[in-house]
């Protein structure tokens, strides 16, 4: 039997923090796609959006992510239609980050004053110019520290996608630790990568913070 | 109470400018907020050049009026026409009436991402479809005018609540407006920020500006007001020339505003 090294099971697990990084950005490219759609959507037209968005809100937000994926991945190769488990993975994760960041970013429109509104209807501008000059860059500034938040939650969240076989960083620990039999130190290195990982997010998000605020 | 030099050229009151129609017309105007009954039966017709001043105690509604002029609130009874222009849902003409009006607020609701400048040329530049330049050197004029063309490139946050209140004005006046609404402007400041402000209204009305001006300033409706209005429940009670609106109020209910506002 082979003995590992300590700088064995490092090594092991770097590989996997690639896979990790791109199913977070899939998952917060994706996410962010579907909420600025639903927001245009939820902007335009109040009334007939409103309640369909608000429910898929509700929906994703109310059910585990850890169900929504054994649903897509099982569900639809019962179905009879083939997935992959970065298919189900990124597919599940976008949706998930989608129904908060539509929240949060639906929440940070609405925290811009109403006299922000008032003073530039009483100038003259259209709903649409004062949307894109007054209230967007406002709201833009307060989503920051909750959207770098909800960033954090993606990473960490990726080690879901374990479950479907998905060999990322959680799955990596997973298959180390039954080789090595030394699950504390798999499991104790791989807590320490997602520290580095989401600690580096929070800081990148407190400087962008800085730079703009007013 | 601020204490303004008395300005010569108002003392009492300049004649209104006798020029063609009614700047804003208000008949029979009644509003609801639900079952709250805001405004009621309000008949108002403001000249041109003329200067109003309108007091009362809070909950009067005398902000809801000056703010339906400009549709920020809607009224649901009775007409308002302004510069001709009679308002209804219709979105043209709301922004055509918009154009022509200008309003100054009690929080003055500056944009805050914004440097003063940009504050200024943003509706000139989008609404009038001014070119960047020509709006610039507009902006910077009425700059001047409120004396700060020192703090353009700043942004709002750095100035002091006169001068944000100062800028607000110069903002408004970048529309080129008719007329120009204030409501309360004074009020969110330090007593020692209040004459700058008030200061730069009395020029503007020095210059023949159409304004109506919901405030507690007793001294600048004295100095400058044509008429001054007591609103009282949603109604107006009282409306008369400041000198007989001040020494002999007719109506119990302005002595008794008036003593409180007046006794300290």
């Amino acid at each position: 039997m082979n003995d590992f090294t300590t700088w064995d099971v490092f090594r092991n697990l770097l590989a996997a923090v690639p896979w990790t990084i791109y199913l977070s950005l899939i998952a917060f490219a994706g996410g962010a796609a579907v909420s600025l759609l639903l927001l245009c959507l939820r902007f335009a037209f109040p009334r007939a959006a409103g309640t369909p968005v608000r429910l898929y809100v509700q929906l994703f937000q109310g059910t585990p992510l850890l169900m929504q994926l054994f649903l897509v991945y099982f569900g639809l190769a019962l179905m009879g239609v083939q997935t992959t488990p970065l298919f189900a993975a990124s597919l599940c994760l976008s949706v998930y980050s989608s129904a908060y960041l539509t929240e949060t970013w639906y929440g940070c429109v609405l925290a811009v004053p109403k006299g922000q509104w008032e003073a530039s209807s009483s100038l003259g501008l259209k709903h649409w110019q004062q949307m894109l000059l007054i209230v967007l860059p406002q709201a833009l500034r307060l989503s920051v520290p909750p959207t770098v938040g909800l960033m954090v939650q993606i990473v960490k969240n990726t080690s879901l996608a374990s479950i479907v076989g998905f060999v990322e960083l959680t799955r990596a620990s997973q298959i180390i630790a039954n080789a090595t039999f030394e699950p504390f130190l798999a499991y104790g290195a791989v807590a320490f990568i997602y520290f580095v990982i989401c600690f580096s997010i929070s800081l990148c998000g407190r400087h962008l913070e800085k730079r703009i605020r007013i | 109470m601020s204490n303004l030099a008395p300005s010569a050229a108002l003392a009492p009151a300049l004649p209104v400018s006798a020029s063609s129609g009614a700047a804003i017309e208000l008949v029979g105007v009644n509003k609801w907020y639900g079952d709250f009954h805001v405004l009621r039966d309000i008949d108002l017709t403001v000249n041109r050049g003329e200067r109003i001043v309108i007091c009362g105690p809070s909950g009067s509604g005398k902000s809801t009026m000056i703010r339906c002029i400009n549709r920020l609130e809607e009224h649901q009874q009775g007409s308002i026409v302004v510069d001709g222009i009679e308002l209804t849902n219709d979105l043209k003409r709301i922004d055509e009436i918009r154009r022509e009006v200008g309003m100054c607020f009690q929080h003055f609701n500056l944009f805050p991402h914004l440097t003063i400048l940009e504050n200024l040329t943003l509706a000139p530049i989008w609404v009038r479809k001014m070119p960047k330049k020509e709006a610039d050197e507009l902006a910077m004029h009425f700059l001047a005018k409120v004396k700060i063309p020192e703090q353009a490139h700043k942004y709002p946050g750095q100035l002091s609540g006169g001068q944000q209140q100062r800028v607000a004005i110069a903002r408004a006046l970048c529309m080129k407006p008719k007329i120009m609404l204030f409501d309360e402007p004074t009020s969110a400041l330090d007593p020692e920020m209040v004459k700058e402000v008030l200061e730069t209204m009395v020029s503007l009305a020095e210059e023949g500006m159409t304004m109506l001006c919901v405030t507690h300033e007793m001294g600048f409706a004295r100095q400058v007001a044509n008429r001054v209005i007591f609103m009282d429940a949603g109604q107006i009670i009282e409306m008369n020339e400041p000198e007989a609106f001040f020494s002999n109020p007719q109506h119990e209910r302005t002595r008794l505003f008036l003593s409180q506002i007046l006794g300290h």
